[in-house]
């Protein structure tokens, strides 16, 4: 490691606070795009975007094994999340809590998604995507939406409500999904069903 | 790491919020699971607090997971302000965060509440954290937890529905009247912590988040916005809630949980509003109490 690590939060307390506030109100209102606050002096190691630093900065520890995809997993980001964090960085999928997803989607079935028993024991997927904005052809509804409401996601597959119904079947186990774009938040809890609004 | 609180913040010499952050990181990425699976109690490591499990302790390491500066906290005890337990939480969290207080419904952003649901509507926005006992509501039926833990599993609930039933054979209706299992989203059954059943309907599709801490239980369960919470019950035999011939001695207030006051030793009584915030806030709009109308004609 040499001078090339960049910070961390500035403010470790508080800025963990306001990003987990912000982790929270983006799962508990899918649909809704939350901007997280800037707390990266230094700003996050490439590729990772902003959003999807902050959170790994907020969320993870030494108590949660974190899988890295082939675009993700970098000596810089590597470094980066054991000093910060100091969180196992693992190659098995089966043994994550938490996976940064930087590149196209893997195969998501060999996340751990939970028992009947112990449904929370499944993993958070952080996807980085292409855009998120408010209003477009997917349709939102479930759990924390009032009604339904509407976005649009860029860079994820097209067959993505198919892979989620997938997901939504196994409840209560499933994976979470929080999408990030640039320092924009998306959560998807596995009880958000997802349809393809047809014109 | 050392921590870089703004000077202005006075924390008492602890941490921001009393816990340490690797606590806090524990509880939040509980909490965040509890949010994705409505109405299933995620266990969690619940910490020694400086007061006895039974006083909030769950409720109190919720709150101080989520709180932040910008946060505006009201602590109510079985809806008033100024009760023990309610006057020591809000303390507790002034020294150690230094976040404004309120007894106002409508002004807080964070409301930590035994046994009760503010009168006001909650709003977007809000977030209610509960202190709650007793988290797992098959518990009085099913000692092991191992067996409840399989009947959430598999949905298998009939035995709930057998103890309301027997209820209603022993004593012609349901006889819960505060705990009053319900199901959310369709799927769990929870337990409302120990809110009188009046309470109950005002969890059903609420605007605002509620979060579940049961310190000595270690379990952390959510109910997000907008999500069905309906109480269990019968075709024949609907739910329903209390309700009282009179009216709030201080307010007249018809519409509100009423508590029943001893006011002298030769059987003198009121019935006053349980929430205060709501009673104070009528008196201050001009109504007037049962007793005082009475004086008046």
């Amino acid at each position: 490691m040499t001078g090339t690590l960049l910070a961390g939060l500035a403010d470790p307390t508080l800025d963990s606070q306001r990003l987990f506030r912000a982790a929270l109100e983006a799962l508990s209102r899918p649909g809704r795009i939350v901007t997280l606050p800037d707390t990266l002096p230094d700003g996050p190691p490439a590729p990772l975007m902003p959003a999807t630093a902050a959170l790994a900065l907020a969320l993870f520890d030494y108590e949660t094994p974190v899988w890295l995809d082939e675009v993700a997993n970098t000596p810089a980001v590597c470094d980066w999340l054991r000093f910060h964090c100091g969180c196992p960085l693992v190659t098995d999928k089966a043994a994550a809590d938490f996976a940064i997803i930087a590149g196209a989607l893997p195969d998501l079935s060999d996340f751990p998604v939970g028992s009947d028993a112990f449904p929370d024991r499944s993993a958070t997927l952080l996807v980085q995507v292409a855009g998120l904005e408010a209003g477009g052809d997917l349709r939102l509804s479930g759990p924390g939406i009032d009604g339904d409401i509407s976005i649009t996601i860029k860079g994820l597959p097209d067959t993505l409500p198919t892979l989620w119904e997938a997901n939504q079947s196994l409840f209560p186990c499933g994976l979470d999904l929080l999408l990030t774009a640039g320092s924009m938040l998306l959560g998807l809890p596995r009880t958000t069903r997802i349809d393809r609004r047809k014109e | 790491m050392s921590t870089q609180l703004p000077t202005q913040i006075p924390t008492g010499g602890y941490n921001f919020a009393y816990l340490d952050e690797q606590t806090k990181r524990m509880i939040r990425r509980a909490i965040l699971k509890a949010v994705a699976i409505p109405g299933y109690q995620v266990p969690f490591g619940s910490r020694e607090m400086p007061l006895p499990y039974g006083w909030g302790t769950g409720g109190i390491q919720v709150t101080a997971a989520i709180i932040g500066p910008e946060d505006t906290l009201k602590v109510i005890d079985q809806g008033a302000d100024d009760t023990t337990n309610a006057v020591n939480i809000r303390s507790f969290f002034q020294k150690t965060t230094g976040v404004a207080t309120t007894e106002k419904t409508r002004e807080a952003s964070l409301i930590q509440t035994r046994h009760r649901i503010p009168e006001t509507a909650l709003s977007e926005g809000q977030i209610m954290v509960y202190q709650v006992p007793i988290p797992e509501p098959l518990r009085w039926l099913e000692p092991r937890e191992g067996e409840t833990r399989k009947m959430h599993g598999l949905a298998e609930y009939g035995v709930m529905q057998v103890k309301l039933y027997e209820d209603i054979a022993h004593y012609g209706h349901i006889s819960t009247a505060y705990d009053y299992p319900v199901r959310v989203n369709g799927r769990y059954i929870m337990s409302p912590s120990p809110i009188p059943k009046f309470d109950n309907p005002k969890m059903d599709n609420s605007p605002a988040l509620q979060l579940f801490g049961a310190g000595r239980e270690k379990r952390i369960y959510a109910i997000p916005p907008y999500t069905s919470v309906k109480s269990l019950d019968f075709e024949d035999h609907p739910f329903e809630i209390e309700t009282w011939d009179g009216a709030c001695a201080i307010c007249g207030a018809t519409d509100s949980y009423l508590d029943e006051i001893v006011t002298d030793d030769t059987g003198g009584r009121i019935f006053v509003c349980s929430d205060t915030d709501y009673c104070g806030e009528r008196v201050e709009a001009g109504h007037k109490g049962a007793d005082d109308e009475e004086k008046a004609a």
